[in-house]
């Protein structure tokens, strides 16, 4: 359940770099392949902010979907996630998104 | 609304900057001012204020720092990773044993709770730091940092980093390692690879274990490397059985071919 920790990790990040200030809303990014689900994020979210400057606050999370260019084809392609193939039959892939695990923003009150 | 900022189109707004000056524009043009900074939108009912940082940027920085420190002195560090019960310590007791001559390699053991690993690889000869992560279910670069200050590893020495028996978590974290190692032994079943794409697509070397047990299983192992291949190209893939001795030459030729002391002549 790395989700807990990774629900920490946002805590920790928001109040290092807005300490003190209380938290309404936290807008995350996660993205197909980043290797973290959304829904236990959102899960382990009210327990990781409980006590802090986030407690209580809403969780916005967008989902980048998981692209991809073929090495070998050329193709770009959105292949279906977590296996990165190309429809060409390839694996040589280079993922272009969806390795997105960021805060993009907060409001505060 | 904003690309850059997400808040809201419409009206003039304010925002800060961590440097502490204002702006102010309306319809959000964002091209006088670089967005690298934080910056703060003020709009009704609250503040906006854009952090674009990675949710593992703490994690991450405190990792490159383990791997600038561990490759001044010339030391290779290795994330080895699997399921509980893969084979990891015994593979490291027979490498401890079979190279104690010409490696120095000294280990951080992650397991949940208890010492046993550590006491195993001790007896094989190896410097130990046990890391009891409790209810953690991996590593981390902080807990390594503290396990690499506690090690005190010789500068050209090899350590390995024996994460929490897992397939999921300790993909995500960043320890400052050289190169990844992942273990699929072949009593879990060839499909393991395709059911755990992100450790195994994080791999820089699989190593099929225990395969002094085939003939008695049905794994296919011509399929379990098609699938590897699949998933992570880019890995070495060798087959080994600890126990038996079959492959442990080539996974010691892997070792010796990564050493940074060696490497450099």
């Amino acid at each position: 359940m790395h989700e807990l920790a990774i629900a920490e990790s946002v805590v920790d990040t928001v109040t290092q770099r807005l300490p003190g200030a209380k938290i309404t809303r936290v807008h995350l990014e996660i993205g197909a392949l980043s290797g973290v689900v959304p829904d236990s994020i959102k899960f382990c979210f009210d327990l990781a902010t409980e006590g802090t400057t986030l407690e209580g606050a809403t969780l916005e999370i967008t989902e980048p979907p998981a692209r991809c260019r073929c090495r070998a084809c050329g193709a770009e392609f959105r292949p279906d996630p977590p296996i990165v193939l190309c429809p060409c039959g390839s694996a040589d892939v280079a993922v272009l998104g969806g390795e997105e695990l960021k805060i993009l923003s907060v409001q505060v009150a | 609304m904003c690309a850059t900022c997400g808040c809201a189109d419409g009206g003039r707004t304010r925002h800060q900057h961590d440097d502490g000056t204002w702006y102010e524009h309306d319809a959000h043009g964002h091209d006088a001012h670089g967005h690298d900074a934080g910056h703060r939108h003020e709009h009704d009912g609250g503040q906006t204020v854009t952090l674009a940082e990675k949710v593992l940027a703490r994690n991450d920085a405190l990792a490159r720092q383990n791997r600038d420190w561990l490759r001044d002195r010339d030391i290779l560090a290795l994330n080895l990773m699997s399921s509980p019960g893969a084979g990891k310590t015994t593979l490291l007791e027979r490498t401890a044993r079979d190279l104690a001559a010409e490696l120095v390699i000294g280990v951080i053991e992650g397991d949940q709770e208890t010492a046993l690993d550590a006491d195993r690889m001790r007896t094989a000869g190896c410097r130990v730091v046990q890391v009891n992560t409790g209810t953690g279910c991996h590593l981390d670069a902080v807990m390594v940092r503290e396990a690499l200050t506690a090690l005190d590893p010789p500068d050209g020495s090899v350590v390995v980093i024996e994460n929490v028996g897992n397939l999921v978590c300790p993909a995500l974290f960043d320890l400052g390692e050289a190169r990844r190692v992942v273990l699929a032994s072949v009593t879990e079943g060839a499909d393991k690879p395709v059911k755990y794409p992100h450790m195994f697509r994080s791999a820089d070397l699989v190593l099929v274990s225990k395969t002094d047990l085939l003939p008695y299983l049905d794994f296919d192992l011509a399929r379990c490397k098609a699938d590897l291949a699949t998933i992570s190209p880019g890995a070495t893939v060798l087959p080994v059985s600890a126990q038996a001795g079959d492959g442990v030459g080539e996974w010691y030729a892997w070792l010796r071919q990564r050493i940074p002391a060696r490497a450099g002549g």
